[in-house]
């Protein structure tokens, strides 16, 4: 056995650096507290490439698979001697592979956050937040157990929150702020309930024991039936629930559009590459429940991810900021995570959707981060979030230009990118289960590279715009991330995770099947040929199709007024005929009862002042009548 | 006996040497150089709590009349920790001009206590316990009157010595009636003999008054508003702090080892005793001005919720009240140790005098936010956790009735602990008390205390240590 105990730093560290910025950080020089925080980063990235290593390639395989290791645990709270919550860090092929794609987005945005935010008002404040935030995706991802991993699932929450409102000035971060919390927390409820249903009946938080194919937890089946569906299908709908909110899947995907308004390279980190596919993380975490004891809640992941990914995809090709378009393809690439795990099994072969999902997930991190640090680059350069304002960029920004091309190439699944061989599993594997669902995302990927060519060639291409001033190009602390992570999404797809992060650690062999492979790459350059017509010069094109499907496209570009129907459901529904009687009850019912309380408290309280009196035979006689009745109670009373 | 097992009792030996260093310091050292005094006496008593944590023997010493396990030395080194804390608070207060001249008599009749304290948990026959009762009280009724030209100060010491000789009468008088039933003295004898019959349990509930006179239980508690107020505030924390755990320390030896014959009897006891205390603590502590007092009654509810853990006779109870006297240590010392500051720089004590604090003095109020709401209970600090074990190990047991009625004083005293919080944080003062800085040592043991409350509630291996060396009846 390799010891893995150092793991434990690689969480810690950043929780250090959180309280050393969170409390010293003002007194630091600006630059010097970046500079801690990127460092310290740096550090824990160097631990988790050596993590990986060694977990890959040196640790002991049984039987040809990937153990999981619990490299480091102890009892936080020991409530009864079952029942206890415990802390440590769990390695197995999905943990590792995200300590490697947290800690490298999270470095990449480290970097290009000291260019980005130079000169902000609250520097330090933002790495004090970035670092916890690290600390908190860390503890997620590495959790030993369920119960540890809500307590860091809240967490992540909490950090996205205090990054979105980053700008507390602004109403609009506020608001959007508070929208992410909310809704988030609302999904979480779902989580807790599930995590309390499926640990009454499994007796474990533990995530090894849970998730053991031959364990007792999956043995025992799914329990007695309610409504049609065992308990354990339930919980696992429950937890999916808490799921759905952290990954914006649809109805929950209201807060990620809104969430944009928090500093670029934290939507880049958080709502494109860590934070938003905890759910999907999650799912992959508990899979083996999924696929032998609630095979149903799967079936609803399936479902849910692929209606999110086409419903999201439409709505991208409508919006003009840029950042709500990658945050709509944000959710339409978590849809395709979400149904490739969906349609898989469990082992083998069977088990292609489970890899293509961590694959796709993997990749997405890359190029999506990528995409949304070079709109940042793009936004400090013309100052403005909205395409339309922009038109022949590619003069000025040569390197942005360059690295968002390769994202947009690679989103669209262009070959030999990353995202070509990504997708392509996800696919193949819903075309040998679910031929619907195939469909589906067959024309999603079409959508894709329409409307990330529809960004592209609107920013760099397209009429051009007189600016105030001459764009330029961002300084080296930005444009050296974007390099390294355009890299990543050329170069990341030839990774064999066949090899390495499979459902049941064991190698399995996968092959392009050119039956899915061909269509896909035509609709991608369809989906590219027509942004191509419709956005390389000025044209009318694109006007004459909105005013065409006007109904369509209306509802599109008003998100399908999802946000009025929670307002409506919200305001109309239940503040109007639950929370308004609700409110009565309360006013006079329960302040009432309050009130009667206090004042009845009050009055006591006046009354016996007497006692107090000051005179010390009074309080002699107190002390023995006390006794003496205390006597009389025992003796003769209440015996 | 052989000389080593003498070290059986180090905590004690340790003390005595003290007192008499401080003493041969007090002799020897040059008038001039006196205020050094305070320094070599707290550095010594630090050493003294360092050494408390070493492994050491235990056993019984003097034929079964000291005993001491590794639970009574938790508990001794829980003590110390809080003394530790009250001396080096007293600190800037003994450099005062009219203190100068009695600093060592200070240091000397409080290490007098903590012996006493000492002895009285590491009892093993009912004499041993009762000389360690009054070593740990007549050198206190000293301390109340250390002021003793100031009336309030010589009105609380004799208050304080008349009600406990009242207190030890009826204590004294249980004890003799325990004697006359069992024939014996010894804890572990008495335990055997012990029943159920109606002399035993007078015998029984007037111990127990003399005991809940220390604690401050009500309807025994009436001495304890004045003697709190007059006294000087290092001795009214010392008193509310220091002195309760202790006798809570012995009062749930006794009960789990010497009286779980009458199991149900005492559990009827506390049950009544703990509504009163909680609820009676709580009335009175609304209608404080005076911050001293407002804290005395608030620690008489506080001594309420700790009877929680000793109703259920478990180890659990056992573990909770041993984790909360600790948690409770840091607390009421955090928030005494900014009211002690107040009032040493300025010499106010009223809550009014505390509008606005947050604006001049952000640094003392955040701190005393932080101990009011471990006090209330509030999570995620320490408090939160202790009153959690307190009430789970009542309800472990079944008495759901007396936690609910816990948790409504709970709610109770979070609106009193929040006036003092909405005072420095909202209310607008029109004299607001002005920035100052506080020396070293008060910020020093103010610092412990801030660590020993959140430290305290997330460690929790803490608390797994304490129930580890805990029992149940």
């Amino acid at each position: 056995m390799i010891n893995f105990s150092y793991t434990i730093w690689i969480p810690l560290l950043p929780f250090l650096l959180f309280i050393l910025l969170g409390l010293a950080g003002h007194k630091l020089k600006p630059k010097l507290s970046g500079l801690f925080g990127t460092g310290g980063l740096a550090i824990i990235t160097i631990l988790s490439y050596i993590t990986a290593y060694k977990y890959f390639f040196t640790s002991e395989k049984i039987e040809g698979a990937y153990q999981k290791i619990s490299a480091f645990n102890i009892t936080w709270l020991q409530l009864t001697d079952k029942l206890h919550i415990d802390l440590g860090v769990l390695l197995d092929p999905i943990s590792v592979m995200m300590l490697v794609v947290i800690t490298t987005v999270s470095l990449m945005v480290h970097i290009y956050s000291l260019g980005y935010m130079k000169g902000e008002k609250g520097f330090e404040r933002f790495f004090a937040f970035l670092s916890l935030f690290s600390f908190s995706m860390l503890g997620l991802v590495l959790a030993t157990n369920i119960f540890q991993m809500y307590i860091f699932w809240e967490l992540v929450g909490v950090s996205s929150f205090l990054l979105i409102g980053f700008y507390y000035q602004k109403p609009s971060a506020v608001r959007a702020s508070k929208k992410a919390f909310i809704v988030t927390r609302f999904a979480d409820l779902g989580f807790l309930i599930g995590i309390l249903i499926l640990s009454f009946n499994t007796k474990t938080f533990d995530f090894i024991t849970l998730t053991d194919p031959a364990g007792s937890a999956i043995a025992q089946g799914g329990g007695i039936a309610f409504m049609g569906l065992s308990v354990m299908t339930w919980s696992m709908i429950f937890v999916f629930m808490g799921g759905v909110g952290k990954s914006a899947m649809f109805p929950f995907h209201i807060w990620l559009p809104d969430a944009m308004e928090g500093p670029t390279p934290v939507s880049a980190l958080i709502h494109a590459a860590t934070m938003v596919v905890a759910g999907v993380y999650l799912v992959a975490r508990m899979f083996p429940i999924y696929a032998f004891s609630a095979p149903a809640a799967l079936e609803v992941v399936a479902y849910v991810g692929a209606f999110s990914s086409l419903f999201a995809a439409v709505i991208a090709c409508t919006q003009t900021d840029i950042k709500r378009v990658l945050a709509y393809s944000t959710i339409s690439q978590i849809g395709y995570m979400m149904l490739a795990l969906g349609v898989s099994g469990y082992g083998g072969h069977e088990g292609l959707g489970y890899m293509a999902s961590m694959f796709h997930l993997f990749t997405h991190a890359m190029f999506k981060a990528l995409l949304f640090l070079g709109a940042g680059a793009i936004i400090h350069a013309v100052h403005t979030n909205h395409m339309t304002e922009m038109g022949g960029l590619r003069k000025y920004l040569p390197i942005t230009h360059m690295t968002f091309l390769i994202a947009c190439l690679t989103i669209a699944g262009i070959p030999p990118l990353s995202g070509f061989f990504s997708k392509d599993e996800i696919l193949a594997a819903a075309f040998h289960n679910n031929k619907l669902l195939f469909a589906v995302e067959y024309i999603v990927a079409g959508l894709t590279a329409f409307y990330m060519f529809r960004l592209y060639f609107s920013i760099f291409w397209g009429k051009e715009t007189h600016y105030h001033h001459t764009p330029h190009e961002a300084p080296a602390t930005m444009t050296i991330p974007l390099i390294v992570l355009a890299i990543g999404s050329v170069f990341t797809g030839f990774i064999p995770f066949n090899e390495l992060v499979t459902s049941d650690g064991k190698v399995f062999e996968t092959e392009i099947e050119l039956i899915v492979a061909i269509p896909s790459v035509l609709i991608g350059l369809l989906g590219i040929g027509i942004a191509f017509v419709m956005y390389r010069k000025e044209s009318e094109i694109s006007d004459k199709l909105a005013a065409i499907f006007k109904y369509t496209y209306k509802w599109a570009y008003n998100k399908f007024y999802m946000d009025e129907l929670y307002l409506f459901v919200t305001k109309k529904i239940i503040f109007r005929y639950i929370s308004e009687p609700v409110a009565w009850f309360d006013r006079h019912i329960v302040d009432g009862t309050m009130n009667a309380i206090a004042s009845v408290t009050q009055s006591v309280s006046l009354r016996i002042k007497g006692f107090q009196s000051g005179q010390l035979q009074k309080y002699a006689f107190v002390f023995v009548t006390g006794a003496i009745m205390l006597a009389i109670l025992f003796i003769y009373l209440w015996k | 006996m052989s000389l080593g097992t003498i070290f059986v009792m180090r905590h004690e030996l340790l003390l005595i040497a003290a007192a008499l260093l401080v003493l041969m310091a007090e002799i020897f050292v040059n008038p001039d150089k006196r205020r050094y005094i305070s320094l070599f006496s707290v550095s010594l008593f630090g050493v003294i709590t360092l050494i408390g944590f070493i492994p050491s023997p235990t056993g019984s010493l003097f034929g079964g009349m000291y005993v001491t396990s590794n639970t009574i030395l938790l508990m001794k080194n829980v003590l110390n920790i809080g003394a530790l804390l009250v001396f080096i608070q007293s600190v800037t207060w003994l450099k005062k001009e009219e203190n100068s001249e009695k600093i060592s008599e200070y240091f000397i009749l409080l290490i007098s206590t903590l012996v006493g304290m000492n002895f009285m948990i590491s009892a093993g026959h009912f004499l041993m316990f009762y000389i360690g009762i009054e070593l740990a009280t007549i050198p206190i009724a000293a301390l109340a009157a250390f002021d003793r030209y100031k009336n309030k100060s010589a009105e609380a010491g004799i208050k304080l010595i008349l009600s406990s000789a009242l207190s030890s009468g009826i204590l004294l008088y249980g004890l003799s009636l325990i004697y006359g039933t069992t024939g014996t003295l010894y804890f572990n004898e008495v335990a055997a003999l012990f029943g159920n019959n109606n002399l035993q349990i007078l015998a029984f509930i007037f111990f127990f008054a003399g005991m809940a006179f220390k604690i401050s239980i009500v309807p025994f508690h009436l001495w304890t508003a004045d003697v709190y107020e007059g006294s000087p505030v290092n001795i009214t924390s010392y008193l509310s702090v220091i002195s309760k755990g202790a006798a809570v320390f012995i009062l749930i030896i006794l009960l789990f080892s010497v009286f779980p014959e009458i199991i149900a009897t005492w559990q009827k006891t506390i049950y009544v005793t703990a509504v009163l205390t909680m609820t009676i603590g709580n009335l009175f502590a609304i209608r404080q001005q005076n911050i001293t007092r407002f804290l005395a009654f608030s620690s008489i509810s506080q001594a309420g919720y700790i009877l929680l853990g000793f109703i259920g006779g478990n180890q659990l109870g056992m573990a909770s009240v041993i984790y909360y006297v600790l948690v409770y240590i840091f607390s009421n010392l955090g928030a005494f140790g900014v009211v002690i500051a107040i009032s040493n720089s300025k010499g106010r004590e009223n809550i009014e005098d505390y509008n606005g604090l947050y604006h001049t003095n952000p640094k003392l109020s955040l701190i005393m936010t932080l101990a009011l709401f471990s006090l209330a209970g509030i999570p995620p600090v320490a408090g939160f956790f202790g009153k959690f074990f307190l009430f789970t190990a009542a309800a472990q047991k079944g008495f759901y009735l007396l936690v609910l009625i816990a948790v409504l004083n709970t709610i109770i005293s979070l609106f009193y602990y929040l006036l003092v919080i909405k005072a420095m944080f909202i209310n607008k003062g029109e004299n607001p008390i002005e920035k100052f800085r506080s020396d070293f040592p008060t910020r020093f043991a103010l610092g412990i205390c801030v660590a020993g409350i959140v430290v305290t509630g997330f460690a929790s291996i803490l608390f797994e240590v304490i129930r580890n060396l805990s029992f149940g009846v």
